[in-house]
């Protein structure tokens, strides 16, 4: 059946507030499903959230806004997140993010133009006794070294090229949709 | 007393699987809080207030509805202990909240994990699934009529302010993450307005080893205010880095012996919002709530690193943590960091960098929550112990100034 985006949005959401329920408690795993899938929160899904919540959509906005880990804008299918607290950061992390910097061709802040990676700073992630310590999804990478970098990002080009992630469940790092999808 | 990350001879380690529980099962709910509250055990994520009361103030609510939180956001910079709990003692932890749940009269539980642990998701379903099916959560736990409590996870979203009970309560129920305004309570009015008691995954995990073990053996270890032992997340210029068991109360020094940490220059105690203590200090302080009260955060700073570095650091932290919410704290960070950046180029006066100090104060005594109140410590003890280190620089454009 062709579905405009919109409608097949809303369905999506439609589907998530009757697994998480319709209280305001359940807008932060709606939101995660939703960004899980498109790599960031458009005002359009905040509005259908906020009409599922019956709240405001500009208390959802304010949520998203929030956290550092809801996006407003697209983010790449992988986001590597690099520790800048101290001990990661004394343990070689400036020049991991160089590195990166290079590897990648974006600064941080940044994503790539083909969308594969955006690159981000991350305040403490727990791993300051294996430093530089670095999150890409939900993955996690210790003792990251400059010359690593290169071998985890083209690990990372070989995962999305072989189209072979396993269909992700809730949280896990995002699966890859197809790209004949029906979208009108 | 253990060395490096080596969990096996932890205390936890030593304890029987669900010998708290099965002791907590057959005592009455006032009967575990007192033995919590004879054991002195004290919050473990660095507020430290006294576990027992807490628990006592929640039992003593009417309520059908109570709910224990383990607060997994364990986002202070330098922390990593309750990643490690999480990871090697998952079961002491759902133990613990299973016991809280018997001694305030809640029938669920939640934890609170931060999304930077999202990989850790997963594997604590399991081990909850696991204990539903061992008759270890659900209804009747341990063939017990009416012993009913059972544990969901909730994903935060990368905040550090999350970490702060009621912040954490305000996102559970799906607001900013803005702590509230104290009293009322949590015990009093938390999660959806019900009784809730917030605990520290690792106060959580001491509470069946004091079941087990009883209360005058924790109550034994440690100094007056500050009972048992203390899991210490050691990083920075040290040999051995990792989580370290060690009793309350003990020195600096003491504990730099111990993961070898010789030629430290300084240790900052308590992570980002934590003190900075200086090699001179180091046989005087003490690690304790009387003293200095910390999360587990040591940070080992060797001879050649830059505090001023390590204080920008902290504070671009803060400025981008700070939830905005109170003045004090929203506007104050940014001040003293624009300060360390004038001390970096060598352009902060003296007057200036006192009036700093006079806002830092400010920020402690007037900010809403924690955050703000304990920010400007790092900024404070590093101008106090290390003026000569930070005034009057000379950096490479400056210098390149005076060439001409």
């Amino acid at each position: 059946m062709l579905m405009s985006k919109q409608a097949k949005l809303r369905e999506e959401v439609r589907e998530l507030a009757e697994v998480f329920g319709h209280d305001r408690s359940a807008l932060l795993p709606i939101l995660h499903k939703i960004q899980q899938k498109y790599y960031h929160i458009s005002e359009y899904a905040m509005q259908v959230v906020a009409d599922f919540l019956e709240i405001h959509p500009v208390e959802v906005y304010g949520v998203v806004s929030f956290y550092s880990f809801l996006n407003l804008h697209p983010r790449g299918r992988f986001v590597i997140r690099l520790c800048k607290t101290i001990s990661c950061d004394i343990q070689g992390g400036k020049r991991v993010a160089r590195q990166l910097e290079n590897d990648l061709g974006i600064k941080f802040g940044e994503t790539t133009p083909d969308g594969k990676f955006s690159l981000e700073w991350a305040n403490c992630i727990g791993m300051c006794d294996q430093g530089p310590g670095m999150l890409v999804n939900d993955q996690v990478f210790t003792h990251v070294t400059p010359e690593k970098v290169h071998d985890i990002v083209e690990g990372l080009r070989r995962t999305l090229n072989q189209h072979s992630m396993q269909s992700g469940e809730i949280f896990t790092t995002p699966q890859i949709h197809s790209a004949n999808e029906v979208e009108l | 007393m253990t060395v490096g990350t080596d969990t096996s001879k932890w205390t936890y380690a030593t304890v029987e699987a669900e010998s708290g529980l099965k002791i907590a099962s057959k005592l009455k709910p006032e009967e575990i809080i007192s033995t919590v509250s004879e054991s002195g055990l004290r919050g473990r994520g660095g507020a430290g207030f006294p576990t027992g009361y807490k628990w006592k103030f929640c039992a003593e609510q009417k309520g059908d509805q109570k709910y224990v939180v383990c607060n997994a956001d364990e986002g202070e910079p330098g922390t990593f202990k309750d990643r490690v709990i999480l990871t090697e003692f998952p079961n002491l932890v759902l133990e613990g909240m299973t016991i809280a749940g018997r001694a305030i009269g809640a029938t669920g539980g939640v934890i609170y994990l931060r999304a930077e642990y999202l990989y850790l998701f997963h594997y604590l379903k399991e081990v909850i699934q696991k204990r539903r099916n061992l008759g270890l959560l659900g209804t009747d736990i341990m063939g017990i009529k009416g012993f009913d409590y059972d544990i969901d996870i909730r994903i935060g979203a990368g905040a550090y302010i999350c970490g702060e009970e009621t912040a954490l309560i305000e996102s559970m129920e799906g607001h900013r993450g803005e702590p509230r305004n104290r009293p009322p309570f949590p015990v009093h009015t938390g999660f959806m307005d019900n009784p809730t008691i917030v605990n520290n995954v690792e106060t959580l995990a001491w509470v069946p080893c004091i079941l087990s073990k009883g209360a005058p053996w924790f109550a034994e270890i440690g100094t007056d205010k500050s009972k048992g032992f203390k899991l210490f997340s050691v990083s920075g210029d040290v040999e051995s880095p990792g989580v370290y068991e060690l009793p309350m109360g003990i020195s600096v020094e003491e504990l730099l012996e111990t993961v070898g940490g010789a030629n430290a220059k300084a240790v900052q105690v308590g992570g980002a919002s934590g003190r900075c203590v200086p090699a001179s200090q180091f046989s005087e302080r003490l690690i304790a709530f009387e003293d200095m009260a910390t999360g587990g955060s040591i940070i080992v700073i060797g001879p050649g690193r830059d505090m001023l570095h390590m204080l920008r650091d902290f504070l671009e932290f803060f400025v981008e943590e700070s939830c905005g919410q109170c003045t004090p704290c929203r506007e104050g960070n940014v001040k003293l960091l624009e300060g360390v950046r004038l001390l970096e180029e060598g352009k902060c006066s003296m007057r200036y960098l006192n009036e700093l100090c006079s806002l830092g104060e400010t920020m402690q005594i007037a900010s809403k929550c924690g955050l703000g109140q304990s920010s400007p410590n790092a900024f404070l003890s590093i101008v106090e112990f290390f003026k000569d280190e930070i005034m009057g620089r000379i950096n490479h454009a400056a210098s390149q100034e005076y060439a001409q």
